[in-house]
């Protein structure tokens, strides 16, 4: 058996954290090759993809209609070379949600989202109904395609010296054009791969007070979340929105500071290791799955915690 | 412009939903069931193109059972313009594939030749996030997926994705698929009067021998479980004692 691996690629570079947890978790099955599709810059991301151990072969696609990872040229280029593969998988972030489930139509096969375990080649366990229910399925599709839940792998160390093969692109098929990127600027750790999580929900009251959330995050260099009543009322910006129509985060630490706990927002963060909760409603769902609640004012817990910590 | 709107009946997101100790299944009887949510967006969008004069006529879409025809008068009253029950299933329990729902589409498609397809970004029930995606590459069409806003212009729409770290902007020829994200628009209440003059609104049968496709499921459950459950965690009474708890029981804080 051996595996196709499509590189998540974001601005340019390779997302190297998704990639490799992708990676580990496929690397039972057999031999990896890692797909990179991208403009004419691909030398840097083949390279740092060539250095995960367990990787057997970078096959480098730059071709201008690569740029922006948009959909179609991307999914007829993995269909390209599909024919060579038992298996096709992605990180479950946008980018690969995005391209899979078009290359298993053109293939004609099922695809299977947000995978957490593999069995065996053929059967794979993956969250329903917001993560309240597990499902283990058989897929009888000649080829699996899968994209992996990220954060329940750890991800493939360095040290792999695979080799970059050149491979060239189908025609670009024109159906859409990339008109530009707004992305958020920042220092922090990304939410999806940081191993501390701050979160604030509708509780802080405003935007203002949610900077109390940032300020005790970067104190204990944290990447900030939020629910998706904060992002709602515009307290923080939408791609820190963690829950079920958000990311899906597992850090070791995640503190949620006036977070109800609604089943959706659960669903993108109760497979993390310690979950502290700070609310002042004693009978908030969040309560019941956190390892240490305290219950009070956030408005002075949060200063004095960021004080003390 | 002619646009379709495809929903699905599904558990209503606010249900704590149970799984059969067996292993069979979710409980899916006797529970309140609603329009999935980011179909109602998808609706809530088609309409207002309509409004605009942007679109002429919205055509709702459902695949499942008998039941899904409440989804459909849900969708009626929202403001679509006539709807299509695709009867395919009599066993409630049944999950249709995103992959033989979107062949059901493309077939419908083929027939109804809209000029753009909006359906939600994933179904709250199955989680895949996948038909829209998967109806786009059947039809060779271009696709944008996640949108947070939609434009449409002369042939194409401009629409602006949500993507990891930010938003995306790209502009798609018609016609095309569009799945929505949650920050589209906010959908409508339905008022009793749309109610009553959704049930004089066409709604058609049709039945999954219409459409020649193959119906067998490429992936068989074997095993739905309960997720692994926390277990219980305990209040500390200050912030002290939760600093102290974190650095030296959890060992999370240094």
């Amino acid at each position: 058996m051996t595996v196709l691996l499509l590189a998540e690629i974001s601005q340019g570079h390779l997302v190297t954290d998704h990639v490799a947890r992708a990676l580990s978790a496929v690397s039972a099955l057999g031999e990896v090759d890692v797909l990179i599709a991208t403009d004419e810059a691909g030398a840097d991301a083949a390279a740092q993809a060539a250095r995960l151990r367990g990787v057997r072969k970078v096959l480098l696609c730059e071709a201008p209609c690569l740029a922006h990872g948009l959909a179609e040229p991307v999914a007829a280029l993995v269909r390209s070379v599909a024919e060579n593969y038992s298996h096709i998988v992605a990180p479950a972030a946008t980018y690969g949600k995005n391209i899979l489930p078009r290359v298993a139509a053109l293939l004609d096969v099922m695809v299977i989202s947000d995978v957490t375990a593999l069995k065996d080649p053929e059967t794979f366990e993956r969250p329903i109904y917001a993560g309240n229910a597990v499902q283990q399925v058989v897929s009888s599709d000649p080829i699996k395609i899968f994209t992996v839940r990220t954060t329940s792998f750890p991800p493939a160390p360095e040290g792999g010296s695979a080799s970059v093969e050149v491979i060239s692109a189908p025609a670009d098929p024109h159906l859409s054009a990339w008109v530009e990127d707004r992305i958020v600027v920042t220092e922090r750790p990304e939410l999806t791969s940081a191993k501390r999580v701050v979160s604030g929900g509708r509780g802080l009251g405003s935007k203002q007070n949610f900077d109390a959330i940032i300020h005790l995050a970067d104190k204990i260099g944290a990447a900030v979340g939020a629910s998706r009543a904060a992002v709602d009322l515009g307290y923080a910006p939408n791609d820190w929105q963690v829950g079920q129509t958000g990311k899906i985060v597992a850090p070791e630490l995640y503190v949620a500071v006036g977070i109800s706990g609604a089943i959706q927002h659960l669903a993108g963060m109760k497979d993390s290791k310690i979950i502290v909760a700070i609310n002042k409603d004693e009978d908030a769902p969040i309560l019941k799955v956190a390892d240490y609640a305290l219950v009070g004012d956030l408005f002075t817990i949060i200063p004095e915690l960021s004080q003390k910590i | 412009m002619k646009l379709l709107v495809p929903v699905k009946r599904v558990v209503d997101y606010n249900v704590k939903i149970r799984v059969n100790p067996d292993g069979s299944g979710v409980e899916t009887s006797n529970v309140k069931m609603s329009m999935n949510p980011f179909d109602e967006i998808a609706l809530e969008e088609a309409v207002r193109m309509k409004e605009k004069g942007v679109a002429s006529e919205v055509v709702a879409i459902s695949i499942g059972t008998q039941q899904a025809k409440e989804t459909l008068r849900t969708a009626l009253a929202l403001g679509a313009d006539r709807a299509i029950l695709v009867d395919a299933t009599s066993d409630m329990k049944q999950d249709i594939e995103p992959l033989l729902v979107a062949k059901i589409l493309a077939k419908i498609v083929a027939e109804e030749k809209p000029d753009l397809v909006i359906a939600g970004k994933q179904a709250i029930d199955n989680d895949m996030n996948a038909t829209g995606q998967m109806l786009a590459g059947l039809l060779g069409w271009g696709q944008a997926t996640f949108a947070s806003a939609i434009e449409i212009s002369a042939g194409s729409a401009v629409v602006t994705r949500e993507i990891d770290g930010g938003l995306q902007v790209i502009k798609v020829a018609l016609p095309a698929v569009i799945t929505t994200d949650l920050r589209l628009n906010e959908p409508r209440y339905i008022s009793l009067p749309s109610i009553m003059k959704a049930k004089k609104k066409p709604l058609e049968e049709k039945s999954l021998a219409d459409f020649g496709v193959d119906p067998t499921p490429r992936l068989r459950v074997i095993h739905t479980d309960e997720p692994k459950q926390r277990s219980a965690g305990m209040r500390v009474g200050s912030v002290d004692e939760l600093i102290e708890k974190l650095k030296n029981e959890a060992g999370v804080l240094s």
